[in-house]
């Protein structure tokens, strides 16, 4: 054994762990900001279409969510099999947009309403008639820069 | 003399620290949204059809989806996929076409003077439509005028439109707008609309 040794016999000492809490809390720091967390549990079925030419939704904070699609299972019972509206965590008419509008807007800044977006989220196998009366309704309350939201399509041809 | 108060360990402040991170990559989703951006016209107040300017047949590019998601492009049934080309073609008119829509000369930053197209996409759907068939038709129409922003920026600046600053990209979005109209749709009032 101390054949290896060298006479000084140096141990090599334990490599710190002090800076251990710091990378982590680097991390922690990291996924603390680019986690972004569902405010609405979904109570509907969807699956989003798939386009090509995407825009991203670059500010999160002015962007007011309308979900369509056939409501889960576990409301089926209550509110039929139809596709139905979604606002916040409740079903809604298609008349309560405006009012839903006008609630999103009262949350923000008066300088950020101008760019605040609605984003659609439409599952694929919606009729066109309920998202024609929610355009009408955006319309109505000048609510017009909407965003189709979809999935990335990857082309295989 | 009073007793010095024992420091608070600091050894599971690690432990807190992971416990934590491992909470937020858990939850974490990365997917940013993405979609289809669109602008919708604002609600007119009440304008007489007659009011709005009269536009030519062949400046016109009609696509129209019934319920049964088929597609009627310029009175021709169409596959989706080839609307992407038959769309470029009628926006940058190469070969000045009759039948295909006007030009106008233009000044525009950056290219001088330049033959700007007046065509205008009209799309009109059914009211029995499915999403996901409007979403696809939108999609090569976006798609078709972001192709031919993307080769004029090519040829005339090397890069993708994408890359451009502001301005060349206004210059750009100048020749080639984005002019798509949506038609009300059919059966809005029954018996409505032919």
């Amino acid at each position: 054994m101390s054949k290896f040794r060298k006479n000084g016999s140096k141990e090599l000492p334990a490599i710190s762990t002090a800076s251990l809490p710091d990378v982590v809390f680097m991390l922690l720091f990291f996924f603390m900001t680019v986690t972004t967390m569902r405010e609405v549990t979904l109570m509907v079925r969807q699956t989003l279409p798939q386009a090509t030419e995407l825009n991203k939704l670059e500010k999160k904070s002015l962007v007011s969510y309308i979900y369509v699609g056939v409501p889960q299972p576990q409301f089926q019972r209550v509110f039929g099999n139809e596709p139905r509206i979604q606002l916040n965590d409740e079903f809604h008419e298609v008349g309560d947009i405006i009012d839903f509008i006008v609630a999103e807007r009262q949350a923000r800044d008066e300088a950020e309403i101008p760019f605040m977006i609605t984003s659609l989220k439409v599952d694929e196998y919606t009729k066109m008639k309920i998202v024609q009366d929610i355009k009408q309704e955006l319309r109505r309350a000048s609510a017009l820069h909407i965003n189709y939201s979809s999935r990335k399509r990857v082309e295989n041809n | 003399m009073a007793k010095k108060p024992p420091e608070i360990p600091s050894a599971s402040l690690a432990d807190i620290a992971f416990l934590l991170l491992i909470f937020f990559m858990v939850t974490t989703t990365m997917d940013a949204d993405k979609g289809l951006e669109r602008r919708l016209p604002p609600m007119a107040e009440n304008i007489d059809e007659k009011d709005a300017p009269p536009v030519k047949e062949r400046n016109v590019f009609i696509v129209l989806v019934n319920k049964d998601n088929q597609l009627l492009v310029e009175g021709e049934w169409m596959n989706v996929r080839e609307l992407r080309e038959k769309a470029k073609e009628f926006m940058a008119n190469p070969y000045d076409d009759e039948n295909l829509p006007e030009k106008e000369t233009k000044e525009v930053n950056f290219f001088g003077e330049v033959q700007v197209s007046k065509g205008i996409i009209s799309l009109q759907n059914d009211l029995g439509t499915q999403y996901g068939t409007y979403i696809e038709v939108q999609n090569e129409l976006v798609g078709a005028i972001n192709d031919l922003r993307n080769e004029l920026a090519k040829s005339k600046f090397g890069k993708s439109f994408d890359l451009l600053d502001k301005e060349k990209q206004d210059a750009i979005r100048e020749i080639y707008p984005q002019r798509i109209s949506e038609a009300e749709p059919k059966g809005i009032k029954p018996g409505g609309g032919k």
